[in-house]
């Protein structure tokens, strides 16, 4: 094994035999990509013509107006090709995959986010394309699922374990031990075994790159604090990469999902209840029982909806570097409404956890202060979670219309 | 010790059996009954995988006798108390096989020496690489344990060298890419594999990963030291029931020219 990728305590590689040579194989592109000064260049270039890269930041007026405290600015990740930031990771693996010359790309999806994007990588690129995603989450993110599949992609649904992100992640490893040959593995967030932290790390630090640009050219100051959503950990890590040598205070926002005194929640490193373990090729804190036995998690975010966080945060919440808070269920999509009403802007449950603990602290911070939330996608793939969050008379007619049409 | 043992039996038995089993699957007592018939039909050495909610080197099969087992009420505790009884009651080695979450939620040092206690006498822990395995190999080595690692066909010459340093006993060759359960063929790659093997070490080795049936055991005498039969007495399980399995395991060895 080339290297094994530890920050502090967490992160390593646990991989079985029959992985070592495909992981050094991938080490070693990502490496040469890398050092490689025109590899940066070639990315930038495709996620400008082909995404819609530097993505904006936008002042959230009338957010600001109603909270009376620090100025809301919002990094539009929502705004990127296919709605979320992992269009970022997917377009830079992607470019990996023709390096190695294989042909065939596979990944979990848990929102169908990470799904879309790499079927419309793999369409763009002509990679034969496989998506493992919890049977759950296939129900709850239908019109993903949709799209993968119009896009070309098989959508295979797992039923084993809790049909979920991390049963999904299993999955996959399974089909890539068995095809890694014409295969790679297109994981989609800052966990698993190395190199992936720091890889997608790497492809998303453009989020922080431009983000810090931009508020330095139109405020000419930091913010005091960043706040984004935590699945696995990767829109976090790429916008505050940008920001880690800098006086401003980075928040990582869990999914409480029915609370955190409830048991029904997603958080990792906001609560008392994980530990540290060692799962899905990686070491960092799960949330498992005595024995190691992974448990059920929780939240109305299926992108967050997961038992472990990136080894990399892990760190980082043991150094101080970032706080970590959590938001609930209903926190977030009152969040999400009051978003919508103020600014005209639809963030993805998932993102809506930053906007959700933004607005629990902002009355507390004064008006020369800046705070900046990356919204990580936009919401309408929600529409069948938050139609049922508001209970929505018109839509629910309109749906059993449909399903009467359907009949007929 | 473990070695030593399946040196002696190698020089009456041309290719040794090992078995596998999921503890508690379908129960605990279905689990001793199965031992008992493997060992009454002449099982020379056994794994007891220790269940986990997330398998990620097994197939369906394996994975859903962890998930029944587990929702059936298995701890650690259960299978480490469960080996004691085993390992008394019967005259063969047993050895645990388990992913590396379960150690290092018990305490590496704490489970290896309970290990000692019950009598196991060796692991399988897939998804541990020497490289991140210091712990588990000094503790090994204090309690004189086995630690069997795991050769690929992927994994190239030198590595199977730098494995076999580290690996006691025996060495566990996996037959084909690919999870627990599924499909191998026993062909002139597999032969050239294994030649492979055998140069990098001179540790006993193992198969595992689709032994089936009489063919496949016939294949790998003079080429593998043990056969490792896993899924296929878990579907059996599923199909017929844990009675049907000591028929099973004494059909594989009754043979023309084995002993
Ligand atoms: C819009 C959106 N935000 C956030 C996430 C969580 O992932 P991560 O923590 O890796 O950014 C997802 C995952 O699916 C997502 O779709």
């Amino acid at each position: 094994m080339i290297d094994r990728g530890y920050y502090g305590r967490f992160g390593g590689a646990y991989l079985p035999e029959i992985l070592v040579a495909t992981f050094d194989e991938l080490v070693d592109t990502f490496e040469n990509a890398k050092s490689d000064p025109a590899f940066w260049k070639e990315y930038t270039d495709i996620m400008s013509t082909y995404s819609c890269r530097p993505t904006p930041l936008s002042f959230a007026e009338n957010l600001t107006g109603h909270f009376q405290g620090a100025r809301f600015f919002i990094k539009r990740e929502d705004l990127n090709h296919t709605g979320a930031h992992k269009a970022n990771n997917v377009m830079g693996q992607g470019l990996l995959v023709k390096r190695m010359g294989k042909s065939r790309v596979i990944a979990e999806t848990g929102a169908g986010q990470h799904g879309v994007a790499t079927a419309t990588m793999a369409a763009k690129f002509g990679f034969e394309c496989t998506i493992y995603m919890g049977e759950v989450d296939v129900e709850r993110q239908r019109p993903n699922v949709f799209w993968m599949e119009r896009l070309g992609a098989e959508v295979i649904p797992v039923r084993e374990g809790a049909r979920i992100l991390k049963d999904a992640i299993n999955e996959a490893f399974r089909d890539w031990v068995t095809n890694m040959d014409t295969t790679h593995y297109v994981l989609g967030t800052v966990c698993g075994p190395h190199p992936f932290p720091e890889m997608v790390a790497y492809f998303q630090s453009i989020i922080g790159k431009e983000a810090r640009r931009q508020i330095l050219e139109r405020e000419a100051r930091l913010p005091t604090r960043i706040y984004a959503c935590v699945g696995g950990g990767s829109n976090a890590m790429g916008i505050f990469s940008g920001f880690f040598d800098d006086p401003v205070e980075l928040v990582g926002v869990e999914a409480a999902g029915q609370g955190l005194e409830s048991g029904q929640h997603a958080a990792r490193l906001s609560s008392e209840d994980a530990s540290i373990g060692v799962a899905q090729g990686y070491k960092t804190y799960f949330l498992q029982d005595n024995d190691g036995q992974m448990k059920e998690t929780h939240s109305v975010a299926a992108g967050l909806d997961y038992v472990g966080v990136s080894p990399i945060l892990a760190n980082l919440k043991e150094t101080g570097r970032v706080r970590f808070e959590a938001a609930t269920d209903r926190e977030v999509v009152d969040a999400m409404s009051l978003t919508m009403q103020k600014e005209g802007l639809i963030p993805a449950l998932e993102s809506a956890h930053a906007f959700a603990q933004a607005f629990k602290e902002a009355p507390t911070l004064s008006k020369e202060e800046i705070v900046l939330i990356n919204q990580s996608g936009r919401g309408d793939k929600d529409i069948f979670t938050v139609a049922d969050a508001f209970a929505d008379p018109k839509w629910q007619e309109f749906i059993k219309n449909k399903a009467e049409a359907y009949h007929a | 010790m473990l070695e030593s043992y399946l040196r002696a039996r190698l020089k009456e038995k041309q290719l040794l059996l090992m078995t596998h089993i999921v503890l508690g699957y379908p129960t605990f007592e279905d689990s001793f009954k199965i031992i008992e018939a493997m060992v009454e039909a002449g099982v020379d050495l056994m794994e007891l995988q220790i269940p986990f909610s997330e398998p990620i080197a097994d197939g369906s099969v394996i994975l859903h006798a962890n998930q029944k087992s587990l929702a059936g009420g298995a701890t650690v505790k259960k299978c480490i108390d469960f080996a004691e009884k085993v390992a008394r009651a019967f005259d063969i080695p047993f050895l645990f096989m388990s992913y590396y979450n379960i150690l290092f939620k018990y305490g590496v040092d704490r489970f290896l020496s309970a290990m000692t206690e019950v009598g196991i006498q060796g692991s399988i822990v897939p998804d541990l690489p020497p490289e991140e395995g210091q712990d588990y190999l000094e503790a090994m080595q204090k309690y004189e344990l086995s630690p069997i690692f795991i050769f690929s066909p992927t994994t190239p010459d030198e590595r199977m060298k730098y494995l076999a340093s580290f690996g006691r006993s025996f060495i566990y060759c996996v037959a084909r890419k690919g999870v627990t359960g599924a499909k191998t063929s026993f062909s002139e790659q597999l032969d050239r594999y294994l030649a492979r093997c055998r140069k990098a070490t001179d540790l006993p080795l193992a198969l595992g990963f689709g032994v089936k049936d009489k063919a496949d055991i016939e294949f790998l005498k003079g080429k593998a030291d043990i056969a490792v039969i896993g899924t296929q007495t878990i579907r059996l399980i599923d199909k017929e029931g844990a009675e049907a399995v000591g028929g099973f395991i004494k059909s594989l060895r009754q043979l023309p020219g084995s002993s």
